[in-house]
C-alpha cells in the first residue's frame, strides 16, 4: 500500500486506502484536497447530522444558526412549534440571510436585495417560503413563483428527545436506522441523570474555535481512543480536576469499584458508530467532596438503577463515543457533545454544547457548569492537550516522504469480541483496541465512494467481524494491566 | 497656578496601578507563575464570557454569555493555581514546547476608588507564538478589581471580553 500514494495512481476509490485486512490506512484520506471534495460531496450531505439542541430554541421564532458539512443551516421554531432546518443561503444570489449566532424573528429578510422569507405557517405554506419581494410588480411582473423559491428546506429532521439531526437526503434511511443499536448511548445523553427520559437540555453558549486538524482527528479520538488518555492527558491527570475535590482524577471515578477499567470493553458498530464502553460496564456516579452533589447523584443512581433494572437495561453505556461522522459525545462527567466541523482538509472548526438535567438545582447547575468548563473546550485542561495532538499529527502527515506511510489501525486485529447488539462487536481490551476506528473508516470509505443508498445497506446488513470466542472468555477481557 | 491635589493624588494613584498591572505582565511573560499566583487574592475571580454575533438590539441581552451560561472561564483562584501545577508538570503537550508570550496592556483608567479597593480598566493584547508559524492575537477589554494591601496590590477581580466569537487559537492554555 505504501507505494499506492494518489500522487503516483492517480485518485481511485478512498476504498483502496483503507486496508483492513492488514489495519493500515493511508495518510491521504487525512490531507488530500481531492478526498477532502468528494467527503463533502458523498459523505456530509448524506448523513444525519447534529445541528443543535431544542432547548437552544424553546419559543415560536428562535433560531440557532448552525453548519452541516459545507453548508450554514438555521434551526429555527416556527409559529406551531414545529422545527425546522433551512439552508441559510438566499434563492437570489446565495447572501446569508442570517449571520446571528442565535435570535428570535419570524421572517428572515435577505439584506443584499431584501427577499423576505416567513417561517410564519399563517403567512406561508411551509416555514421558510418566500414570502417578500421587493417590486414585485416591476421586478417580475408578479409572475415570480414564489412558492419555488423558499430557502432550501431539509427534507428529513428528527428531534430524538432534544437532540436535532438532519439529513439533506430525501433518500436517507430513518435516524432509527442509521443509528440502530447505538441509540442506547444517546438516551444516556439525552436522559437525565435519574434515568427521566429526555428530561435535558444544554447551557446556553456553544464553545466553538479553529484547530488545524483533520475534522477526522476528532471524531476518531471520541469514538473509542481511550489509548491516548493516559499520555495526552498525563498532565491533567498529575494535578487533578475531578468531583471528589480538586486535586482528585479528572472523571472522578469511584475508587471503591476496584479499579477504572475491570469488565470494559469498546462497542463498534457496523454503521461505523463507536463507543469507549459497552452496555454492561456499570460505573456508578463519582464521589464528590460536596455534600449536595453527593446527594443529588446517589439519589439519581438509585432511581436510575431501579428505573432501568425494571426495564431490564444495562446500565453502562456513556461513553465517550461518537455518531457516524462527525458527532461526537459524553453522557457521564463531564457530559457534553461536541461537533466536528469540517473547513478544509487540514482545518476544521469544533463546538462544543454542555448537558445538564432540565431539573437540577442551582448548586447542581453552577458546579457542572464549572467542572465543565475547567475540563472541556479551548479552556478546558483536558481537552487543551488533545488539539496539540490533532494539529499537529496533521501538519506532520502533509510532507511527501511522509504520505508514503500508512497509519497503523493493528490494536486488537482479529480479536473482535461478539456483541448482544445488532451489528456489534467488542474489543478484546478496556483501553487498547482500535476496531472501533477500522469500522469507521470502513464506513466512511463506503459513503465517501458514493456507493448508492441499497448498497450501503447490504454491506451494512450483517457483520463478519465478531469472532469466535467463547462467551465464557468475556468476563477476563477487558481488565486492564495495572488493575491485576 | 493652584496645584489641584485631588487631582495629583489620581494621576499618582492611576500611575501606581498601571505599573502594578505592567509587573504583572512581566511576571507572566517571564513564566515567574508562582510570584504572578501570589499577586492574586484568595478570593480571586476569573470571567470570560463568549461573544456573539447578535442584532444591535440584541447586544444587551445576548451578546455575551452570562454568569450562569458557558464562558471560556469562569473560576477561582484554586482552578488557577491546578493550570501552573499543569504548566510545570513537563507533559502538558499544548505549552510543549513552552509558548512566547506577551502581554500588552494599554488605556489603563481608574473607574472607581473605593480604597482599599479600586476598580480599573485597560485594553490588552496578548501575543503568543510557539513551534514556528502559530501565532495567536488575543485582544479586548479587561476590568480588573484591585484591592491594597499590606504586601502590595491584589487583583480581585478580572472580567474579560475577548473580541473573538469563534475563538481563532486553537486553545486557551496560556493567562490571558
Ligand atoms: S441575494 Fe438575497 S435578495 Fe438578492
Ligand atoms: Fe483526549
Amino acid at each position: 500500500m505504501s507505494t499506492n500514494t494518489p500522487e503516483k495512481q492517480g485518485l481511485g476509490p478512498v476504498s483502496d486506502l483503507v486496508d483492513l485486512g492488514t489495519g493500515e490506512i493511508s495518510r491521504e484520506i487525512f490531507v488530500n484536497e481531492e478526498i477532502f471534495r468528494r467527503e463533502m460531496e458523498h459523505l456530509f450531505p448524506r448523513a444525519w447530522l447534529f445541528v443543535g439542541h431544542a432547548s437552544q430554541v424553546p419559543n415560536p421564532g428562535d433560531y440557532f444558526s448552525s453548519q452541516m458539512g459545507s453548508d450554514p443551516v438555521l434551526l429555527t421554531r416556527d409559529d406551531k412549534g414545529e422545527i425546522h432546518v433551512l439552508l441559510n443561503s438566499c434563492r437570489h444570489r446565495g447572501m446569508r440571510v442570517c449571520r446571528y449566532d442565535e435570535g428570535n424573528t419570524m421572517q428572515f429578510t435577505c439584506p443584499y436585495h431584501a427577499w423576505s422569507y416567513s417561517i410564519d405557517g399563517a403567512l406561508v405554506e411551509t416555514p421558510g417560503d418566500l414570502h417578500g419581494v421587493p417590486q414585485m410588480k416591476a421586478a417580475y411582473d408578479n409572475k415570480l413563483r414564489k412558492k419555488q423559491w423558499g430557502l432550501v428546506h431539509c427534507p428529513n429532521i428528527h428531534v430524538y428527545k432534544g437532540l436535532v439531526f438532519a439529513n439533506w437526503d430525501p433518500e436517507a434511511p430513518s435516524f432509527e436506522e442509521y443509528v440502530g443499536d447505538f441509540h442506547w448511548w444517546l438516551d444516556n445523553l439525552a436522559d437525565a441523570f435519574d434515568g427521566t427520559e429526555g428530561a435535558t437540555e444544554v447551557f446556553r453558549g456553544v464553545l466553538k474555535w479553529r484547530i488545524k486538524s483533520n475534522w477526522k482527528f476528532v471524531s476518531e479520538n471520541f469514538l473509542g481512543d481511550t489509548y491516548h488518555g493516559a499520555s495526552t492527558h498525563a498532565s491533567v491527570e498529575a494535578v487533578g480536576i475531578g468531583p471528589g475535590g480538586k486535586g482528585k482524577r479528572r472523571h472522578g471515578e469511584r475508587q471503591d469499584q476496584g479499579g477504572f477499567s475491570k469488565g470494559r470493553m469498546k462497542t463498534s458498530f457496523r454503521l461505523g458508530h463507536g463507543a469507549s464502553d459497552n452496555l454492561a460496564y456499570e460505573v456508578p456516579y463519582p464521589e464528590f467532596a460536596e455534600p449536595e452533589m453527593e446527594e443529588y447523584f446517589a439519589a439519581a443512581w438509585q432511581k436510575r438503577a431501579e428505573k432501568l433494572r425494571a426495564e431490564d437495561r444495562p446500565l453502562g453505556g456513556r461513553g465517550p463515543a461518537t455518531l457516524f461522522p462527525n458527532m461526537s459525545f459524553a453522557a457521564g462527567f463531564p457530559r457534553s457533545i461536541l461537533v466536528a466541523h469540517p473547513i478544509s482538509p487540514t482545518e476544521t472548526e469544533v463546538w462544543r454544547w454542555f448537558i445538564v438535567d432540565k431539573d437540577a438545582p442551582e448548586f447542581v447547575r453552577e458546579w457542572l457548569r464549572h467542572y465543565y468548563m475547567r475540563y472541556g473546550g479551548p479552556a478546558g485542561m483536558t481537552e487543551q492537550d488533545d488539539m496539540e495532538n490533532w494539529d499537529y499529527a496533521t501538519q506532520a502527515s502533509l510532507g511527501v516522504v511522509a504520505r508514503r506511510y500508512p497509519y497503523n489501525y493493528q490494536q486488537g486485529l482479529g480479536q473482535e469480541l461478539p456483541s448482544d447488539l445488532d451489528r456489534a462487536v467488542h474489543s478484546h481490551h478496556a483501553i487498547a483496541g482500535e476496531v472501533n476506528a477500522r469500522a469507521f473508516y470502513r464506513r466512511w470509505a463506503e459513503f465517501t465512494d458514493n456507493l448508492s443508498w441499497p448498497e450501503l445497506e447490504e454491506l451494512a446488513k450483517t457483520d463478519d467481524r465478531a469472532t469466535a470466542v467463547a462467551p465464557d472468555a468475556l468476563p477476563e477481557i477487558g481488565r486492564r494491566e495495572e488493575d491485576n | 497656578m493652584a496645584i489641584d491635589e485631588k487631582l495629583i493624588e489620581k494621576v499618582l494613584l492611576e500611575r501606581e496601578v498601571a505599573d502594578f498591572l505592567y509587573r504583572e505582565a512581566d511576571l507572566l511573560d517571564e513564566r515567574r507563575y508562582d510570584e504572578w499566583l501570589d499577586l492574586l487574592a484568595d478570593d480571586y475571580h476569573y470571567s470570560v464570557p463568549l461573544r456573539l454575533n447578535v442584532r444591535y438590539d440584541d447586544v444587551a441581552e445576548r451578546e455575551n454569555t452570562r454568569a450562569c451560561e458557558v464562558q471560556w472561564f469562569d473560576e477561582d483562584k484554586s482552578t488557577v493555581e491546578l493550570r501552573v501545577a499543569q504548566l510545570a508538570t513537563g507533559v502538558h503537550w499544548a505549552e510543549e514546547p513552552v509558548s512566547r508570550v506577551s502581554h500588552l496592556v494599554t488605556n489603563v483608567r481608574l473607574d472607581r476608588v473605593e480604597l482599599p479597593e479600586v476598580e480599573v480598566s485597560c485594553r490588552f493584547l496578548v501575543y503568543r507564538n510557539r513551534v514556528a508559524d502559530e501565532t495567536d492575537f488575543l485582544v479586548g477589554r479587561r476590568r480588573d478589581t484591585l484591592r491594597r494591601t499590606e504586601d502590595g496590590w491584589r487583583v480581585v477581580k478580572r472580567h474579560l471580553l475577548l473580541d473573538q466569537s469563534v475563538l481563532m487559537a486553537k486553545n486557551l492554555s496560556i493567562f490571558v
